[in-house]
C-alpha cells in the first residue's frame, strides 16, 4: 500500500477535509446510514429509558414522591450510598497502585497479573455473590467462627459492600493501565532524576496526566456499584430496611404490584446514569480542549 | 492543587462516615427488641398489618417495643438464606420440608419442631386455585382443561417456589384419583400440564405479576390468598377465581429458630409473635388476607369468602413432605422427568 | 531487584515493590481467594460427579442457549456498532454529541432497571411488544428477549472500541485510495475495514464475554423454561437453592475457566490490534 502512494507521478494535492470523502459520494449514503444507527439505538436504548421514565410517572407526581420518601425506599438510597462510597475509593486507590506497577516498570508475568485483574469483569454477577456465601455462610469456611463471635458479615452490610468490591474492582484500573502505558515513563524518570520521592512523583506528575482517565473510571465504578443487583441479590437476604440496595428494593416493589413505585425507584437510578453520562461528556469535552491547547 | 487536597479530604470523610453507617445501622433503632420474620413470597402484605398489631398489643402488654423485619422470597430460596447464615429469629415459610431442611442441615432448631404450635405449627391453610381472565374465555372448570392443547398455564418454578410444589402436588392428586393411582398416567398427565407452562418465575408473586400484569397465560396456578389478594389489586373486572374440583391442603408453617433466639435472647417475644397468630386478632388478621382461618369462630364469619372446595391431605395422598420431595422435586425426581427430552 | 516470580531490571522509579506488593495482596484477598472457594468446593465433588453434574441435559441446554444467545447479541452488535460508529465520527447531524453519550448507557445502568424497563417494553402488552405480538413475533420470555437483553447490554462494546480507530484513521489514504480510481464500497472493502477489523473482533469479544455471564437484565425477561430459556446462571441458583452446593460450584467452575479463556483471549486480541496500529503508523 505503502509502496503505491510514494510513486512519485501522483498529483500531491493538500489534503481535503470533507465530512464524506470520495469523488463519486452518493449522496443517500449517509442519511441512509444515520437513519438505520438511529433505529438501532431508539429500538435498543431510547425506547427503554424512555419507559422507565413514563412508567414512573405515570400515576402523578404525588405517588412518585411518596414511592421514593418512603423508608425502606431511604434505607436503600442509603444503603446504596455506604456500598458505593466504601468500594470506589478502595478500587480507586487499588488502580492506581496496580496501574503504577503496570505502567511504570517490566516485569515477568506482567499480561497474567492484567488477565487477573480483569476477571471479576467476565465473572456472572450470581457466581460473584455465590463465592462470599460459600466463606461467609454459615455453612462456609469462616462461617462457625464469625456465628461464634457474633460478627454478621454475609445477609448484613459488610457482605454487600464485599460483593460491590468486587463486581467493580477492575474499572479504574483498567481505565488507567493504558493510558499511562500510553504516556510513558519519562516525566517520572526526569523527577526522579530530579530529586522527587516516589509519592512526590506519583501526586504532582503522574496522576495530573491521569486525571481524566481516572475521572472516568471512577465515573463508571460508581455507576456499577451503585447499580450492582446480581451479585448483591444472593449476598443480601432481603431484609426490609436493612440490607436492600436500591436496585433490590425496585425489584421488591415490582413484586408488590407497586409498579409505578418500582419504576420510580428505577428511575432515580436511571437518572443517576444520566448524570454519570453527562458529567462523562463534560470530561471529555474539558480533555478535547486541553488537547487543543496544548498543540495551539 | 488546593482543589486536589480539598477531594482527598471529602473522600476521605464521606469514607469514613459511610463505615460508621455500616457499623451502627443496627443500632440506630429505639426499639427494645427485634425480630426478623424470613417468610415466603404471598405473606408480604399479610404481616405488614400483623406486624402492626403485634406491636402495638405487646407494648401494651408488656412496655416493650418490638420492632419487626421482614424478609420474603421464595420459601426454598428463604429456607437456603437461612441456612447459610441469615439470622432469622422465626421462619413463616410454605411447606414444612422448607423447616425440616433447616433443622437438618443448619441444626437451628429442633427437628420436632412442627409439635411445638397447634394445628402442626401452621396457624393458617390455603390451597390451590384457578386463576383465569374475567368470563373465562377458554372455559377452564377444572385440571382436565389445563392439559388441553392451546392452554397456557402460568406456574412458578417448583425447584424454588413452595407455592409451585403445592401446585404440581395438586395437579397429580387429581390426576390420582383419576386415574386410580396409576402412576405413570399420573406422570404424562403432569407432564402435558407443564407442557403448556411457557415461563416458569422462581416465586409465586413472580408468576402472579407475570400473568396480570404482563399478560401472559390464560390461566394462573395460584395459592387462594394470592389470588384473592390479585383480584382485589388489579380489579374484579379483569380477573376471576375458579375453584378445581379437587385440590390440596396447603399448611404453611410457621417456626421459632431455637438458636437464633437464645442467641440474641429474644425467645419470649418470638414465642409471644407467633402465638398471636393463633389469638382472634392473628386469626382475623389472617383472614382478611385471604388465608383460611384454624379458629372456627373466625372461620365461620369468613366463610363465604373461602369456597367449598375437596381437600386433599399430603400426609395422606403422598405420604408427608419428605417422601413427596424425594420423589418428585430432587434432581432426577418427577419434575426434572418430565423436562427430559424423550423420556418416558 | 526481584519480588519472587515478578523479576524486573533494576530501574530508577521507585515504589515497585510497595505498587506490586499491594495490588497483589488486594488481588488475592478480593478477588482470588474468594474465587478459589468455588474451585475448593467443586474439588469435594469426585470426576464423574463433577461430569454428571456439568453435563446434565438440563444444563447442557442452558449453555447452549447462553452461548448462542451472546454469540448472536454480540454478533447484532458487532454489525450495528460498527455502523453506529461510522456514523457518530463520519457525519454530522444535530444531536449528535447526546447520542454520543447515550452509547454509554448501558454501562451506567443498573441491570434490574434496564431488565424491567425492556421487560416492559417487549411484553405482548408494552410499547413495542404489542404491535410486534400482532405481526406474530413474541419477544418477552423467549429466547428472542433474552437476545433483546444481551444486546442492549453489549451495546457499547463495538461502537467505543471502533470509534477511537475511525478517528485516527488516515483521510490522505482513503483520498489516495479513491484518486486511484475505487469506489466509495471498494475504499470501504479494502481500505477502511481491514483497518477497523481488529477492533471490531476485540468489541465483539468483549460484548460476548459480557453477555455470558449476564443476569439482572435477563432474569426479567427470559421465560426461565428447562431447556428452552434457562440461563446458566439461574441454573447456579436454583441449584444453590436445592442446597445442592457443590453442583452450583461445579457449573459456576465451568463458567469460570470458559471467561477465563474469553479474557485471554481478549487481551490477546487487544495485543494484536495494538500491534497492528503501531505497525500502521509507520
Amino acid at each position: 500500500m505503502a509502496g503505491v502512494l510514494a510513486s512519485p507521478n501522483l498529483p500531491l494535492h493538500p489534503p481535503v477535509r470533507k465530512s464524506a470523502p470520495g469523488r463519486r459520494a452518493i449522496p443517500w449514503v449517509p442519511i441512509v446510514l444515520i437513519t438505520i444507527a438511529l433505529l438501532y439505538l431508539a429500538l435498543f436504548l431510547f425506547v427503554p429509558l424512555a419507559a422507565v421514565f413514563y412508567e414512573a410517572l405515570r400515576k402523578g407526581a404525588t405517588v412518585y414522591w411518596a414511592a421514593i420518601s418512603e423508608p425502606d425506599a431511604i434505607s436503600a438510597i442509603k444503603l446504596t450510598f455506604i456500598a458505593a462510597l466504601i468500594a470506589v475509593p478502595l478500587n480507586l486507590v487499588f488502580g492506581v497502585a496496580a496501574a503504577w506497577a503496570i505502567a511504570k516498570f517490566d516485569f515477568r508475568g506482567k499480561s497474567l497479573l492484567i488477565t487477573l485483574i480483569d476477571l471479576p469483569f467476565s465473572v456472572s454477577p450470581v457466581i460473584s455473590g455465590l463465592i462470599y456465601v460459600l466463606i461467609f455462610g454459615l455453612q462456609g469456611w469462616l462461617g462457625p467462627w464469625l456465628s461464634e463471635h457474633d460478627v454478621k458479615i454475609i445477609f448484613a452490610v459488610p457482605g454487600i459492600v464485599l460483593a460491590t468490591i468486587f463486581v467493580t474492582f477492575p474499572f479504574v484500573a483498567r481505565e488507567l493501565i493504558p493510558l499511562m502505558q500510553a504516556q510513558g515513563r519519562e516525566e517520572e524518570e526526569a523527577a526522579a532524576v530530579l530529586g522527587a520521592s516516589g509519592w512526590q512523583t506519583l501526586w504532582y506528575v503522574t496522576l495530573p496526566n491521569v486525571k481524566w482517565g481516572l475521572l472516568y473510571g471512577v465515573i463508571l465504578c460508581n455507576a456499577r456499584a451503585m447499580g450492582e443487583f446480581g451479585a448483591v441479590s444472593v449476598v443480601s437476604g432481603h431484609i426490609r430496611g436493612e440490607t436492600n440496595t436500591l436496585p433490590l428494593h425496585v425489584e421488591i416493589l415490582y413484586n408488590e404490584y407497586q409498579f409505578a413505585a418500582a419504576f420510580a425507584c428505577a428511575s432515580l437510578l436511571a437518572l443517576l446514569a444520566v448524570i454519570t453520562l453527562v458529567i462523562k461528556t463534560v470530561v471529555e469535552i474539558r480533555y478535547e480542549q486541553r488537547e487543543k491547547e496544548f498543540r495551539t | 492543587m488546593y482543589f486536589r487536597r480539598l477531594i482527598v479530604y471529602a473522600t476521605a470523610i464521606a469514607m469514613l462516615v459511610a463505615a460508621g453507617g455500616t457499623l451502627f445501622s443496627g443500632a440506630a433503632w429505639a426499639a427494645d427488641f427485634t425480630l426478623l420474620n424470613v417468610s415466603y413470597d404471598p405473606t408480604r402484605e399479610l404481616y405488614q398489618d400483623f406486624n402492626k398489631a403485634f406491636a402495638k398489643q405487646y407494648a401494651s402488654k408488656n412496655k416493650h417495643k418490638v420492632s419487626v423485619r421482614q424478609s420474603h422470597g421464595g420459601s426454598g430460596k428463604q429456607a437456603r438464606s437461612v441456612i447459610d447464615g441469615l439470622q432469622a429469629d422465626v421462619v413463616t415459610l410454605a411447606l414444612a420440608y422448607d423447616i425440616d431442611q433447616i433443622a437438618s442441615r443448619a441444626k437451628l432448631l429442633a427437628t420436632d419442631w412442627q409439635k411445638k404450635l397447634p394445628n402442626n405449627a401452621s396457624p393458617y391453610t390455603s390451597t390451590i386455585v384457578f386463576l383465569v381472565r374475567k368470563g373465562n374465555p377458554k372455559a377452564l372448570k377444572d385440571w382436565d382443561d389445563l392439559v388441553k392443547p392451546g392452554v397456557s398455564v402460568i406456574t412458578p418454578n417448583p425447584k424454588t417456589s413452595g407455592g409451585a410444589r403445592w401446585n404440581y402436588l395438586a395437579a397429580w392428586a387429581y390426576a390420582d384419583k383419576k386415574f386410580a393411582g396409576d402412576q405413570r398416567k399420573s406422570k404424562d398427565f403432569v407432564k402435558a400440564l407443564f407442557r403448556n407452562v411457557p415461563v416458569l418465575d422462581s416465586g409465586a408473586r413472580g408468576s402472579t405479576t407475570t400473568f396480570v400484569e404482563r399478560g401472559q397465560g390464560d390461566v394462573l396456578l395460584a395459592w387462594e390468598n394470592e389470588a384473592m389478594l390479585a383480584l382485589k389489586e388489579s380489579g374484579s373486572d379483569k380477573l376471576e377465581i375458579i375453584t378445581p374440583s379437587l385440590s390440596i391442603l396447603a399448611e404453611p408453617p410457621v417456626a421459632i429458630v431455637d438458636k437464633v433466639v437464645d442467641k440474641k435472647g429474644t425467645r419470649k417475644v418470638a414465642q409471644a409473635y407467633l402465638e398471636y397468630l393463633y389469638s382472634a386478632e392473628g386469626q382475623e388478621i389472617a383472614a382478611k388476607h385471604y388465608y383460611r382461618p384454624r379458629d372456627e369462630k373466625i372461620a365461620k364469619k369468613y366463610e363465604k369468602q373461602f369456597p367449598n372446595v375437596a381437600l386433599i391431605n399430603i400426609d395422606q395422598a403422598f405420604g408427608g413432605w419428605a417422601k413427596a420431595t424425594q420423589t418428585h422435586f430432587v434432581d432426577g425426581g418427577t419434575f426434572d422427568q418430565i423436562y427430559q427430552p424423550g423420556a418416558k | 531487584m526481584t519480588t519472587g516470580i515478578f523479576t524486573r531490571p533494576h530501574s530508577v522509579l521507585p515504589g515497585f515493590n510497595m505498587a506490586l506488593g499491594f495490588t497483589i495482596f488486594y488481588l488475592s484477598l478480593i478477588v482470588l481467594i474468594p474465587l478459589s472457594a468455588a474451585f475448593i468446593k467443586t474439588f469435594t465433588l469426585t470426576w464423574e460427579a463433577f461430569w454428571t453434574t456439568v453435563t446434565a441435559p438440563r444444563v447442557l441446554a442452558s449453555y447452549w442457549l447462553t452461548l448462542r444467545t451472546s454469540l448472536l447479541a454480540a454478533l447484532i452488535n458487532a454489525v450495528f456498532g460498527l455502523l453506529v460508529a461510522w456514523v457518530l465520527v463520519r457525519y454530522k447531524f444535530p444531536g449528535k454529541r447526546v447520542i454520543d453519550a447515550l452509547v454509554d448507557l448501558p454501562f451506567a445502568l443498573p441491570t434490574a432497571v434496564a431488565g424491567i424497563a425492556l421487560t416492559a417494553v417487549y411484553a405482548t402488552n408494552g410499547w413495542l411488544g404489542k404491535p410486534l405480538a400482532e405481526m406474530g413475533v413474541k419477544v418477552a420470555f423467549t429466547p428472542l428477549g433474552i437476545l433483546v437483553a444481551l444486546t442492549f447490554i453489549g451495546l457499547p462494546f463495538v461502537v467505543r472500541t471502533v470509534q477511537p480507530v475511525l478517528e485516527d484513521l488516515e483521510k490522505e489514504m482513503e483520498e489516495a485510495a479513491q484518486s486511484l480510481g475505487a469506489s466509495q464500497w471498494q475504499t470501504f472493502q479494502r481500505v477502511i475495514f481491514p483497518t477497523v477489523l481488529p477492533a471490531v473482533v476485540t468489541g465483539f469479544t468483549l460484548a460476548f464475554a459480557r453477555a455470558l455471564g449476564e443476569y439482572g437484565s435477563v432474569i426479567f425477561i427470559a421465560g426461565n423454561m428447562p431447556m428452552v430459556s434457562e440461563i446458566t446462571p439461574l441454573i447456579i441458583i436454583t441449584k444453590l437453592e436445592q442446597y445442592d452446593y457443590a453442583g452450583a460450584t461445579a457449573v459456576a467452575v465451568v463458567m469460570l475457566v470458559a471467561s477465563f479463556l474469553l479474557l485471554l483471549a481478549i487481551n490477546t486480541l487487544q495485543w494484536w490490534s495494538r500491534k497492528q496500529r503501531a505497525q500502521e503508523s509507520v
